[in-house]
């Protein structure tokens, strides 16, 4: 039977970490991160959990061991946030295009400078496009969740691709909350041992990291790009194992109140609790809205997104970065992979950015952001974005 | 049934606002409640006025925002009362619950609070665990004043955090101030 346990949302991942019986851990801690590590180390040292524990000297030496630990086969497990993901940088692109399933949470936290430990999405959308099968967690309970799936599919045959989770920092790392905890065996049998194909072993000599000169980087190219297209298939699969077991269903695309909604508010991470309140306010005085959270942030799940906003009036799209120079880069998206809708039902699309450096967003920020949206629509101001909770 | 009940902690980095807030919703979700802490969301300076947060709901909690108006303030330390003014923004009805040697009349008078819990944490803190952290102690007064989870709640996580020994004396201040708290 699961247990219904009071945990931090770092203390969650530690949870899923330590029932997936990882074999290595190597990070540094950094705020908002910090109590991930310190309880894993504890677990490593109390032997609660079986694993080798490298205190690293940076972010960039704890990608790089684990990176290290997963091509020796071993199932391994980083955390970091904002700067650190930053310093990570360079080493994130490797397991990636090496094929390793390295699994990463990250505690999500705005850059500097001005200095800032508090949470946004400014360190996510920096590493875009590592090449990584990327999660969003909303709650303690997600984050525990997400980390187990993010092993299971990451370590798939047909995978072998890195997996990242995503936590909002302090809204969901600091937060105690409910938490229903598998029973351990449950979690081995969702996730036996790791197989990986190909480890590094001197009685069966194999290469890794090649050099790859002009006439082979393209193709290499093309086949982690082929890679992480067909992972979508496998998270499919994978969240439906993990209901199957569990009980609790993940989407790559997951809707709130969206039926008969002429305008959808879209976004990721752990604000889309509180904005929910601002759609049940909205609707309860009648206005037809809904939500829309991306919970699988790569491989981008454009096609259920396009079956999603298909035909709907206007959607909002709300998020916690910006890309200086061109705006929101999840907005961006969002009008992409709506652009060849035919006329008549592609919705039009607004912009909004907000919650940066850690900034709260009430739930009446979030119902004047729709009714402010909803101007904006009837009145095609539909270029650039605004700020919320501005103060000029 | 209940509603949901919004906390917020007013003390100074190093007071325990934040395990205050803490143990009372380890207990919440341990009677079968929704509940939910946080920390006031930054590096915390010992001595500098922090907050910490708490919400406890017989459905779950969906906001995850600071608490603006709360229906209950907890001041661990009086000092804070001039500087941070906790109470002026409760909620209409909401509950101050101070660890004061004042009295009602005098609080009443110079912030205008309609409703009160008072008691003297620093004295029962000193008296008991021989120094002068009321955070636990506390618990007993906001238990007093809301009813929020049962004494014996308190139990299982108060000896988890702190152990056996340990755990056993800080209820017991919890007990003492429960039953000390006065509410005008």
């Amino acid at each position: 039977m699961p247990r219904r346990v009071a945990l931090e949302g770092s203390h969650a991942v530690s949870e899923a970490v330590r029932m997936a019986d990882v074999d290595v851990i190597a990070a540094y801690p950094i705020t908002p991160q910090t109590h991930i590590v310190e309880r894993l180390a504890e677990m490593v040292a109390n032997g609660e959990l079986d694993a080798e524990f490298i205190c690293v000297e940076s972010e960039h030496s704890a990608m790089s061991a684990v990176v290290g630990a997963a091509a020796c086969g071993a199932r391994v497990f980083t955390c970091t946030a904002g700067q650190g993901l930053e310093l990570m940088h360079e080493v994130l692109f490797v397991p990636s295009a090496m094929r390793l399933p390295v699994v990463a949470v990250i505690a999500n936290r705005a850059l500097s400078a001005p200095l800032n430990v508090w949470g946004d999405h400014s360190d996510v959308m920096a590493i875009r496009d590592c090449g990584w099968i990327q999660m969003f967690a909303e709650n303690a309970q997600q984050a525990f969740d997400l980390t187990l799936c993010a092993y299971k599919v990451a370590e798939r045959p047909d995978v072998l691709l890195p997996a990242m989770v995503h936590i909002d920092g302090f809204h969901v790392s600091h937060v105690v909350e409910p938490v229903l905890l598998p029973e351990e065996e449950t979690v081995r049998e969702f996730l036996p041992p790791s197989e990986y194909p190909f480890p590094l072993d001197p009685d069966r000599p194999v290469s890794m990291g090649c050099y790859g000169p002009p006439y082979i980087y393209t193709e290499v190219k093309k086949a982690q790009e082929v890679a992480i297209e067909n992972s979508y298939e496998k998270v499919l699969e994978t969240f439906k194992e993990f209901k199957d077991v569990f009980g609790r269903e993940y989407r790559p695309v997951e809707t709130y109140r969206v039926e008969d909604a002429d305008m959808l508010l879209l976004m990721m991470g752990s604000y889309a609790e509180t904005a929910m309140l601002a759609i049940d306010a909205l609707r309860e005085r009648g206005d037809n809205v809904g939500l829309v959270r991306l919970r699988l942030w790569r491989p981008f799940p454009a096609e259920e997104l396009r079956n999603v906003l298909r035909g709907v009036k206007a959607v909002c799209v709300f998020e916690r970065a910006i890309s200086f120079g061109m705006g929101g880069p999840l907005c961006a998206e969002v009008r992409a992979a709506l652009y060849h809708l035919p006329e008549g039902e592609r919705p039009k699309v607004v912009s909004f950015v907000g919650g940066l450096g850690g900034r709260d967003v009430s739930v009446e920020e979030f119902e004047a952001m729709l009714r402010r949206a909803k101007e904006r629509v009837s009145s095609d101001e539909l270029e650039g974005f605004e700020f919320v909770g501005l103060r000029e | 049934m209940m509603g949901i009940i919004e906390v917020r902690i007013h003390g100074r980095g190093g007071q325990g606002g934040v395990t205050l807030a803490e143990l009372v919703a380890h207990a919440a979700i341990n009677e079968g409640k929704y509940a939910q802490s946080m920390p006031s969301f930054g590096p915390e300076r010992r001595g500098a006025p922090v907050l910490a947060f708490l919400r406890v709901s017989d459905r779950p909690i969906r906001v995850r925002t600071e608490i603006k108006e709360p229906d209950v303030a907890v001041v661990l330390d009086p000092t804070l009362l001039d500087i941070v003014h906790p109470t002026e923004d409760l909620k209409n009805g909401g509950i101050a619950v101070i660890n004061t040697k004042k009295s009602a009349e005098e609080i009443r008078e110079k912030y205008k609070i309609d409703r009160l819990a008072l008691v003297d944490a620093m004295s029962i803190a000193k008296e008991i665990l021989g120094r002068n952290i009321v955070n636990t102690t506390m618990i007993g007064a906001l238990l007093k004043a809301t009813g929020i989870v049962r004494f014996e709640s308190l139990e299982k996580p108060v000896k988890e955090r702190f152990g056996n020994a340990l755990g056993e004396k800080n209820l017991q201040a919890m007990k003492e101030a429960y039953e000390r708290t006065k509410i005008f």
